[in-house]
């Protein structure tokens, strides 16, 4: 298997780890054995699927994109994530860590959130399960995603908003990782995606494995076959970790889309932080970098470590769009298919756009992480009243 | 080499101050910060044992508020780990150095280059908050190899039978950590600052400094009942903060010295 369990450090090849403050690998240690315990009981996996299919909506459907599909000259099919509850993703991996945070007897969860969706799904399972939640958010994301900060209210959960460093996703995770060091006692992180001290990108991964699980059968269903290319946009790396996870062992190529402005993998350099060992932007020192693009859930300098391995040992390309690209793709598949997606998702379109000509007739499977929602503020502003009319 | 052997010249240092009867004060300042270079000097004419200085680093996951806005000021000062060291063998403190800094500013330029550059530049010990026992072994071993001395932070969460591995590991002294949290001043005393450095010393003999929470001279003075001493940072930098420079920064170690060796 390629996509397989971590080594007994938290390796996949020589990235991952456990750079944590001493503090906390105590807390890394028990969540890794809670992890494992729980995924051994029939149990928690029942309860994990029950919630994830009569509160999650799960499965999510397979969305054949005839339209679109003859335009490009390309078969596209879209696992349909964006029809979850709360909109994206997220929430399987949420439910997962919530679940095990009370199992483990803990009544508080923190979460960081970039665009606002993981702070959403965190802020919902809290409420479903009656826990405590505080999310950190940076000051400038909860200017551009005001909505989602208001949902996160409505749903009981407190937001703080970040003031240092650059004010976006990476200084959400510094300050979560530095309520943790404060409250570990009672407090669970609930980490927003395949990053973070080992066992996080694993256990993330695998609440995730859903994704790939689903479109696999769909897809066998549907053709008999595996697509030709899966393809996933890339922040932290969570969805793609999940639709690649049931196709790293087929022939499919696997393509994690990143942002120009924050291609972590692109760059190609090894670095430290949060708490692992992996593909880092940084500068000529090793200070790290701000990642800057249209969608404020990649905006992250980093990626998770697996994605690091998959791309060091060539199972996995990494590409990058730019925004004026996904702008484009965002506004294609909503005209085309009735389907306004996440910016985040609109990058993994905008890579098939873009190499259409070099995927005549092939396959292409898209993880379509999230709905578009959220964005529609932003959208208006930068394509002004032309598409209103 | 052995990681273990081998006393460096922070460790027979304090030692020797603790020989003498004396509780050990150890003062953090963030190097780049505008006028640090002045505070260091002030700091250990006024009574530190040892200095601290912290190379600013872009995400310090271990900082509270204070030392945050002091390393993001020096960065937007145009601080680098190359700049902050270049400036240490000029100073005249006449007690030992250590640097405080993130693993990844070690990690990039390769543990061999930064250890040597450390030795280099006057710095006998280094302390990476972020670089716990389990990932620390091929670091460690780069720092001995160039004389440098890696100190090893213990926590109120570190279980008791890691605790000997982690005293024997670190070498300076052993920064037992004062509470469940980030640097930065605190009203009182954590109780967790007095069992965790009572559980170090009853594993080592090294000396056991306790940081992270020291807000007053009396909490330094209770801390340092059990403990060899303390850590102050977030107190310190508050004063180059507030604008009240090198002098505020002498005045306010010399109470903290006065208090200590009162007792
Ligand atoms: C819809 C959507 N897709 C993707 C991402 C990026 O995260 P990841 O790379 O972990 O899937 C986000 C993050 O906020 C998101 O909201």
């Amino acid at each position: 298997m390629v996509m397989t369990d971590p080594n007994e450090e938290g390796r996949f090849g020589e990235f991952g780890g456990r750079f944590v403050p001493e503090t906390l690998i105590p807390a890394c240690e028990e969540l890794e054995i809670a992890f494992r315990d729980a995924w051994a009981d029939p149990a928690f996996v029942s309860e994990f699927h029950r919630i994830l299919t009569d509160y999650g909506g799960r499965p999510s459907p397979l969305t054949e994109c005839y339209r679109l599909s003859e335009q490009l000259g390309v078969r596209i099919l879209l696992k349909r994530e964006d029809l979850n509850h709360t909109g994206s993703h997220k929430i399987n991996n949420v439910i997962g860590q919530a679940l095990l945070a009370r199992r483990m007897g803990k009544s508080r969860l923190v979460a960081e959130t970039g665009a606002g969706q993981h702070g959403v799904a965190t802020a919902t399972a809290a409420a479903l399960l009656d826990m405590d939640c505080k999310v950190y958010m940076g000051q400038v994301d909860v200017e551009r995603q005001e909505l989602n900060v208001f949902r996160m209210h409505l749903l009981g959960s407190e937001v703080e908003a970040v003031s240092s460093g650059s004010q976006t996703l990476k200084d959400a995770v510094n300050e979560a990782l530095r309520d943790w060091v404060a409250t570990v006692e009672n407090t669970h992180y609930c980490l927003g995606s395949v990053m973070g001290p080992h066992p996080y990108p694993w256990m993330v991964r695998t609440f995730h494995h859903v994704i790939g699980d689903e479109a696999h059968e769909q897809c066998l269903k549907l053709m008999n076959s595996v697509p030709d290319v899966v393809v996933a946009c890339v922040g932290g790396g969570s969805n793609a970790a999940g639709i690649f996870s049931g196709f790293a062992d087929t022939d499919a190529r696997l393509i994690g889309v990143e942002p120009a402005g924050g291609a972590a993998v692109g760059r190609g350099v090894p670095g430290v932080v949060h708490g692992m060992n992996s593909y880092l932007m940084q500068d000529e020192v090793g200070q790290v970098q701000e990642a800057e693009s249209i969608s404020a859930g990649l905006d992250y300098p980093g990626v998770g470590p697996e994605h690091a391995y998959l791309s060091s040992i060539g199972r996995a390309e990494y590409p990058a769009v730019t925004d004026q690209e996904v702008i484009e793709a965002f506004q294609l598949l909503s005209k085309t298919e009735g389907i306004i997606p996440a910016l985040e998702s609109a990058h993994a379109l905008a890579w098939v756009v873009r190499e259409a000509a070099t995927l005549q007739d092939q396959v292409v499977l898209l993880n379509l992480s999230g709905r578009g929602d959220k964005d529609v503020d932003q959208m208006m502003d930068v394509l002004g009243t032309e598409s209103s009319q | 080499m052995n990681l273990n052997s081998d006393v460096g010249r922070m460790e027979s240092f304090l030692r020797g101050r603790r020989d003498d009867g004396a509780k050990l004060l150890v003062v953090y300042i963030t190097g780049g910060y505008e006028g640090w270079e002045a505070a260091v000097e002030t700091a250990a004419a006024a009574g530190a044992d040892a200095i601290e200085i912290g190379i600013p680093f872009s995400d310090p996951v271990m900082d509270g508020p204070v030392i945050q806005e002091a390393s993001h000021a020096a960065l937007e000062a145009g601080a680098t780990p190359a700049s902050v060291l270049a400036a240490v063998p000029n100073l005249d403190t006449g007690v030992p150095h250590a640097i405080m800094t993130y693993y990844n500013l070690a990690h990039h330029p390769g543990h061999e280059r930064f250890a040597a550059t450390l030795a280099n530049s006057a710095i006998d010990a280094a302390i990476l908050p972020d670089l716990p026992l389990v990932e620390s072994g091929p670091w460690r071993q780069a720092a001995t190899d160039a004389g440098v001395e890696t100190i090893m932070l213990a926590a109120p969460t570190t279980p008791d039978d890691r605790l000997p591995e982690l005293c024997a590991a670190s070498r300076g002294f052993v920064y037992a950590v004062g509470l469940l949290g980030v640097t930065g001043e605190r009203s009182a005393l954590a109780s967790t600052a007095t069992e965790i450095a009572k559980r170090c010393k009853s594993v080592t003999d090294k000396p056991v400094l306790t940081g992270v929470g020291i807000g007053s001279p009396e909490q330094a003075v209770e801390a340092s009942v059990v403990a060899d001493g303390v850590i102050i940072g977030s107190a310190v930098v508050r004063r180059l903060l507030d604008g009240s420079g090198a002098d505020g920064v002498g005045e306010l170690v010399a109470s903290y010295r006065a208090a200590l060796d009162a007792g």
